[in-house]
C-alpha cells in the first residue's frame, strides 16, 4: 500500500498508509493530515485513492498546492513525488508501482482482473462492502495491491464522494503539548537521529508481503518523476538505438535524396508496382516486402519475402531504383 | 450470410514474451460473417478455457440461430436488426456455460473472458464487446476506436478524474468493470455500423493496446494496408519489442466489396407492382 512520508525540511515527523478514499489535508485540526501551519489552509488539500492510484486534488487553497515544485490542481501521484505546504513536505512512497515499473510490470500484477460493485458480488464472497477482485491467480496473487485498498466501484463515478465523517483526525502533534509549530519541530529534532535513518530503511524496504526483489534498487529520485515512473507509458521512440538508419537514393529521378528512418515503419517503393517496408526495432533495421511482383534487392541479392536485417552500407533496390541505407551515430 | 468473397480476413494470436499460457482465443467463421476475439483470465489454465468456450459457444449458437432469421430484418422494438438480438442470445448462452462451469469445477472458479465480436451481414457491422477487448477500424487512412473499454481506467477518464496522458501512466491498467462468466447475467455492448468497401476492421486484445499506442497502429494499418498479413504480424511484433508483457492477439477485416443482402425478383416486382 502506498503511504506519504510527513517531514519539515528534511526531518521525518511522521507517515500516514493511504488506507482509506479520502484523505483531508488542512490547518482545522479534523483534517486527517493536521497541519498546523499559517501558510496552510483550512481545508487545503485532499488525496483520493482508488486502487493501486492516488489522486491529490487541491480544495481551493489559498496558498496553493505544489508538487514537485509545480503548482497544480489535480494530480495522479506517482512513487516519488513530494507534496509541498509551506515548509512542510509529504513525499509520496508507492513501493509497488515503482517496483512494477522497474520490472517493466511484474506479470501476475498485470493479469486482467474483474473489478466490480459490491452489490453485484454473491452472496457466497466473504467481503460485501467493499470490492470484489477476482484475482484469478489466486495462488500468486499479490494481496496487498489489490483487495485491501479498493472502493467501491461507483465511488468513482462522481468523482469526489461526499465527504467522510472524520473520526479519527490524526494530528501530527507526536507529544502532547505539540500544538505550535516549534513545538513540533523540537519533538522531531529528538526523532531526528533515529528517523533519517528509519526512513529510508523503509523505504528501501519491500512491504512485507511482497517478496524481496532481487537488487531493484528503489532509488528514486523526485525531480523527474515521470522519467522512472515506469508504469511503461508508450515511450518507444527514443529506444534502445543511439544509432538512427538513414536511406539515401542513389539513382532515378531523385537521386541525393535523404530519409531519416526515425519511425516505427517506413514504406518505400511504388505503390501499386513494389512497395517494401523498413521496421526499427530494438535489434536493428529490418526491410520486408509489401506489394508487388518482385521482392527487393540487398546487395544485388533477393531478400525474399521475410524480414531481412539491415546492415550499414547495404544496398537497397526497389522498383528500379538503388538506394544506400547507412546507420548515423548520435551525438 | 455468406461473406467468404467480400471480407479478405487475417487473425494471429501469439503467446508474448513472458507468459507461459496464451489465454487469447480468436475465430472467424465466413459462412456467418462472424470473427470473435476473447481474453481469458482466470489461473493456470482457467482463462483458457473460459476463453475457448466463449468462442465455440457463440459461433455454434449463431450459425444455428443464423439460419432461421430473415436477414436484415429490423425488430421495431429495439431499434436493432434481429442479427443483432442473435449476437446478444449468442454471448448470453455463452456466459451460462462459463459461469456453469466456473461453479462447479474448482480449478476453475472465478474463470472469465474478455470478448470483441463483429457480425457482418448486409453492409452493415454489428459489433459487441465486454471488457477491455476493443475493435478499431481504419477509414480512408483514418484510425477510429469504436468501442469504449469496460475499465476502471475507461471509467476515471469518462469522470474526469484523469487525463488520457495520466491514464498512461495508470497501475490500474488491468482492472475490467465486466467480463464473460463471472456472474449469472452478462450485458453485451452492442453497436451497429455501416460497412464501407475499403474499410478495415482491426479486433485486438489489451495486449496490443497497452503497448503499442493508436498512433503506430494507425502507421502501421496505413502504410502496410495493401498486406494485410505483414500489418497483422507488424503489429504482434511491435507489442513484443515493447515487452510482450500479455498475450497478443489481432484479427484483421478488410471489406473488398459490398455485401448487401440480394432481394429475389418477386420481391422487385411486388415494389414495382405497388
Amino acid at each position: 500500500m502506498a503511504k506519504l512520508i510527513y517531514s519539515m525540511g528534511g526531518t521525518f515527523i511522521d507517515e500516514f498508509s493511504l488506507d482509506k478514499n479520502r484523505l483531508t489535508i488542512g490547518r482545522r485540526p479534523n483534517n486527517d493530515i493536521h497541519i498546523d501551519n499559517l501558510a496552510v489552509s483550512g481545508e487545503h488539500a485532499v488525496i483520493m485513492t482508488i486502487g493501486n492510484d492516488s489522486f491529490l486534488e487541491d480544495v481551493g487553497s489559498t496558498n496553493g498546492t505544489l508538487v514537485n515544485g509545480k503548482i497544480i490542481k489535480k494530480h495522479v501521484l506517482q512513487h516519488g513525488d513530494v507534496v509541498e505546504f509551506g515548509k512542510f513536505q509529504l513525499k509520496y512512497v508507492n513501493e509497488e508501482a515503482a517496483l512494477q515499473a522497474a520490472n517493466g510490470g511484474v506479470d501476475d500484477f498485470e493479469k486482467t482482473m474483474i473489478i466490480r460493485p459490491a452489490a453485484k458480488v454473491p452472496a457466497m464472497s466473504a467481503a460485501p462492502t467493499t470490492i470484489q477482485v477476482d484475482a484469478k491467480s489466486t495462488a500468486t496473487a499479490k494481496s496487498t495491491t489489490s483487495s485491501t485498498a479498493l472502493p467501491k466501484v461507483q465511488a468513482i463515478k462522481p468523482a469526489i464522494t461526499p465527504p467522510v465523517t472524520l473520526n479519527q483526525p490524526i494530528t501530527i502533534s507526536a507529544a502532547p503539548s505539540a500544538t505550535s509549530m516549534a513545538s513540533i519541530a523540537a519533538v522531531s529534532i529528538a526523532k531526528v537521529a533515529m528517523s533519517s535513518t528509519s526512513s529510508a530503511e523503509q523505504a528501501q524496504k519491500p512491504l512485507s508481503s511482497a517478496p524481496p526483489l532481487p537488487s531493484v534498487p528503489p532509488a528514486v529520485t523526485t525531480s523527474e518523476p515521470m522519467a522512472n515512473l515506469s508504469a511503461a507509458p508508450i515511450n518507444h521512440a527514443a529506444s534502445q538505438n543511439a544509432a538512427v538508419g538513414h536511406i539515401q537514393v542513389l539513382s532515378g529521378a531523385s537521386a541525393g535524396k535523404e530519409l531519416m528512418l526515425n519511425k516505427a515503419l517506413t514504406t518505400l517503393g511504388k505503390p501499386g508496382v513494389q512497395v517494401a517496408v523498413i521496421t526499427k526495432r530494438p535489434q536493428g533495421y529490418f526491410i520486408t516486402h509489401v506489394e508487388g511482383a518482385i521482392h527487393p534487392i540487398i546487395n544485388g541479392k533477393s531478400a525474399g519475402a521475410q524480414a531481412h536485417q539491415l546492415n550499414d552500407n547495404d544496398v537497397i533496390e526497389l522498383a528500379g531504383v538503388k538506394m544506400q541505407f547507412y546507420l548515423f551515430k548520435a551525438g | 450470410m455468406n461473406v467468404s468473397n467480400a471480407l479478405e480476413i487475417v487473425r494471429i494470436s501469439d503467446v508474448g514474451k513472458r507468459r507461459e499460457h496464451n489465454e487469447d482465443a480468436v475465430a472467424s467463421d465466413l459462412d456467418i460473417g462472424l470473427v470473435v476475439l476473447a481474453d481469458g483470465m482466470g489461473g493456470y489454465n482457467a482463462g483458457e478455457v473460459a476463453s475457448e468456450m466463449a468462442i465455440l459457444t457463440i459461433i455454434a449458437e449463431l450459425k444455428e440461430k443464423m439460419q432461421r432469421i430473415t436477414p436484415g430484418k429490423m425488430l421495431e422494438s429495439t431499434g436493432l436488426q434481429l442479427e443483432s438480438q442473435a449476437l446478444v442470445r449468442a454471448v448470453e448462452k455463452a456466459n451460462e456455460a462459463i459461469f456453469s462451469v466456473s461453479q462447479s469445477q474448482p480449478q476453475c472458479a472465478g474463470m472469465g473472458t474478455t470478448l470483441v465480436v463483429a457480425l457482418f451481414t448486409n453492409n452493415k457491422l454489428i459489433a459487441g464487446h465486454i471488457g477491455d477487448s476493443r475493435l478499431y477500424r481504419m477509414r480512408e487512412l483514418q484510425l477510429t476506436q469504436l468501442t469504449e473499454d469496460h475499465s476502471l481506467l475507461q471509467e476515471q477518464l469518462r469522470s474526469g478524474l484523469i487525463t488520457p496522458e495520466q491514464a498512461k501512466y495508470s497501475n490500474n491498467k488491468n482492472l475490467v468493470t465486466r467480463a464473460l462468466g463471472i456472474d449469472a447475467e452478462v450485458e453485451l455492448e452492442v453497436r451497429e455500423f455501416n460497412v464501407e468497401v475499403g474499410d478495415i476492421y482491426l479486433l485486438c486484445s489489451d495486449g496490443l493496446t497497452d503497448l503499442v499506442d493508436d498512433e503506430e497502429i494507425e502507421l502501421t494499418l496505413q502504410s502496410l494496408n495493401t498486406n494485410l498479413e505483414l500489418a497483422a504480424n507488424q503489429l504482434i511484433q511491435m507489442a513484443n519489442d515493447y515487452g510482450g508483457k500479455d498475450n497478443v492477439s489481432v484479427i484483421l477485416v478488410r471489406v473488398l466489396k459490398s455485401f448487401a443482402i440480394e432481394q429475389h425478383w418477386y420481391t422487385h416486382l411486388v415494389n414495382w407492382l405497388r
